[in-house]
């Protein structure tokens, strides 16, 4: 790793987070320099987001957050001007930066220099005027408006033979919606152009009106399937903020549980990952074994999903008396399925045939995208916070890296099959070492303007929460940051190349939340 | 293959009788009940209208063997066209508002509708926002709510039995706003 700017070290200052975080606040020219020193540094940009703070220092302001091998740097460039806020672009560095700037721009009217910025609407879709922007300090969030229809130029294909296929937002199954324009010739894909942002609902608009011990409560919900992680984060960036330490058993807990989801999104997957490959066998027996894992959530933890387990200063309820031995049981019986069906799927040459070389990413690419997550792992990027960035109790289990280099659909399969057993390894070591103790420590209101961020290994990938305090217990911004803004882009690449018929498999491999990125 | 053989075998039916429709009234054979009023079987459309996913888990639960919706003469159809039902879950985004009243006036009269969770019952959380047009009866006329966060598979099923219990009254087609 090259050395970074003096600036840098002499100017950062702590942050509270759950990992080691520092903040670091610069003018124009620093932004840049900041950001080609973390690019030549291979950091990770994490996430983009931006504020209105007029009321409070006369400016606008955008933030990055960069993950560094060491601690979480996040970047601060307040904006001096009363209107149209502009700050230097940063895609070309680091290429997923390009949604979530327009994203910015969508919510803040906070734009990025130079004319050859991509300015189409990202999570406006002229539903609401075009000045109109919702997390601005004095805009009322409560306005309805009148759906406008706005035209929504796709980048189009041109040659003979070239053709455009257009899926969505509405799919043909239980799925999210959005929209996938493909450019096809014959059955093989030329070019693959996603329009998300059809699932957005104002979560950051919404989390201003909230108080601080509610959040974690809309935290939850901005991505259903990554509940357990979302909540933590934000209760992490909340006690953090307080300086509350949650009690040992509590975060013991937690973790149970965010295996748990890792656990039951896996299972759902391999048997979602079966099914598109035509083995409906392997959907029946992993959404049994799902249920079954639910059902025993709902025994332990008192709900099949966790929306509302983990709450400000601990976990809402304990296990019940007979709750280790049910769930060391259950462990038992997931372990010795998921292994008998993993050589079935190993050994089933039709299965393999589907899943390798399918939607193949490459590491060097993977990289240069900014994967993060499972996609990243089974594309060779050694990157799993539990690992890298242990906050507790991943400082005292190890969780053991995961890591395949093929970056194919089987990569990602491969990559699922060996979570599982980790994860199992990790939830008996909670279970088996579990303190004795209280479940919940009160989290008192915060000071107003503090900055915290939460960081959490979802099942998916890192997912983040930053939130800042305002004054009487009240929320003054809060930006949820799904790892799925990194990897929906990822699928534009993988699919290339391949057919058409291919795409629900591709698709599947890598599972990506709709909700999460469209906020 | 013949690994695949004895785990089904060895599987068995994990099928569970379906759920009591409501407290008051004895437990029916929904199948019976669907050709009575159907002749046929009960063909459902989902359209997540802005969930946060956490429904749609759920409605994926009920074709796992346990539930075996499709068992029971229930299934989801790939088209709206091809649907007796629309389940909508959700608030309902202002980017989905357009796509859910094409698809709702997609599906042949007459329809049931169906709103599930908490957020699509009654706006949830979010209530009504610039992004957000609240429940989904503030868009299309909804038959039946089921509440919960998300709501269990056992409780979607009683909800849609519920549903397809009750009269049909035939449904026209909303007019456009």
């Amino acid at each position: 790793m090259s050395k970074l700017p003096a600036f840098i070290e002499q100017h950062r200052t702590q942050l509270p987070g759950n990992i080691a975080s520092a903040r670091l606040c610069v003018d124009r020219e620093q932004w840049i320099e900041v950001a080609n020193a973390m690019h030549e540094a291979g950091a990770l940009l994490l996430s983009l987001w931006g504020a209105d703070d007029r009321d409070r220092s006369r400016c606008f302001a955008v933030y990055a957050a960069y993950l560094l091998p060491d601690m979480l740097l996040v970047v601060e460039y307040p904006i001096h001007v009363k209107t149209a806020p502009r700050y230097p672009g940063i895609a070309t560095l680091f290429p997923s930066a390009l949604r979530m700037q327009r994203g910015v721009y969508d919510m803040l009217g906070i734009g990025v220099d130079g004319r050859n910025a991509d300015t189409r609407g990202w999570l406006c879709h002229g539903g609401w005027p075009e000045k109109f922007f919702p997390l601005r300090r004095k805009v009322d969030g409560s306005q309805q408006f009148a759906v406008g229809s706005e035209p929504y130029p796709f980048v189009s294909v041109e040659g003979d033979g070239v053709h455009e296929i257009a899926v969505g937002p509405v799919h043909a199954g239980t799925i999210e919606p959005g929209h996938f324009r493909f450019s096809v010739v014959g059955e093989k894909v030329l070019r693959l152009e996603e329009r998300l942002g059809y699932t957005h609902k104002g979560v950051a608009k919404r989390f201003e009106g909230l108080t601080q011990s509610e959040g974690h409560r809309l935290a939850a919900r901005v991505s259903g399937d990554s509940a357990v992680a979302f909540s933590w984060a934000y209760c992490a960036a909340l006690e953090a903020i307080t300086q509350i330490a949650c009690p040992a058993r509590a975060t013991d807990l937690r973790a149970l549980a965010l295996e748990h989801e890792r656990l039951a999104n896996h299972l759902g997957d391999l048997g979602a990952l079966g099914n598109d490959a035509g083995f409906a066998f392997g959907l029946t027996q992993f959404s049994r074994l799902k249920e079954d894992l639910l059902r025993a959530n709902g025994f332990a933890f008192g709900a099949r999903y966790l929306f509302d387990y983990v709450t400000p200063g601990g976990v809402a309820s304990d296990l019940p008396p007979d709750g280790s031995r049910l769930l060391f049981e259950q462990y038992s019986v997931v372990e010795d399925s998921v292994s008998k069906l993993r050589s079935i799927y190993a050994e089933h040459a039709g299965l393999q045939d589907r899943f390798r070389e399918a939607g193949r990413l490459e590491t060097g690419l993977a990289q240069k995208l900014g994967a993060v997550g499972l996609a990243a792992r089974a594309s060779g990027i050694p990157l799993d916070l539990r690992v890298g960035h242990p906050w507790p109790p991943y400082d005292w289990l190890a969780p053991k890296l995961i890591v395949q280099s093929a970056g194919d659909v089987a990569a990602r399969v491969q990559v699922r099959f060996d979570e599982i057993f980790e994860s199992l390894r990790l939830c008996r070591a909670l279970l088996a070492g579990i303190l004795a103790g209280s479940i919940q420590i009160p989290v008192p209101p915060a000071e107003p303007d503090l900055l915290g961020v939460g960081l959490i290994e979802g099942w998916r990938g890192p997912v983040m929460i930053a939130l800042e305090t305002g004054p009487d217990g009240a929320i003054r911004r809060c930006h949820a940051h799904d790892p799925s803004w990194q990897n929906w882009p990822l699928l534009e690449y993988a699919i290339l190349g391949n057919i058409v018929p291919d795409f629900p498999l591709i698709n599947k491999s890598f599972n990506l939340s709709y909700s999460g990125q469209d906020g | 293959m013949f690994d695949v053989l004895s785990r089904m075998l060895r599987t068995g039916i994990l099928t569970e009788p379906l759920p009591v429709p409501d407290d008051s009234s004895p437990a029916v054979e929904l199948q019976t009940e669907l050709q009575r009023i159907l002749g046929r079987a009960l063909c459902i459309r989902h359209v997540d209208a802005g969930s946060c996913n956490g429904c749609e888990l759920e409605i994926q639960a009920l074709n796992n063997p346990y539930y075996n919706l499709e068992g029971v003469g229930i299934k989801f159809v790939a088209s709206p066209r091809h649907a007796d039902l629309l389940l909508v879950t959700g608030p309902v985004s202002v980017n989905m508002e357009e796509a859910l009243r094409r698809t709702y006036d997609a599906v042949p009269d007459p329809k049931w509708v169906v709103a599930l969770g908490g957020w699509g019952a009654c706006g949830g959380i979010f209530g009504t926002s610039y992004a957000s047009r609240g429940s989904v009866a503030n868009i299309i006329p909804v038959n039946f709510t089921i509440t919960g966060c998300p709501p269990s598979p056992t409780s979607i099923l009683r909800g849609i039995l519920e549903t397809v219990r009750t009269p049909l009254e035939p449904s026209g087609t909303l007019s456009r706003a």
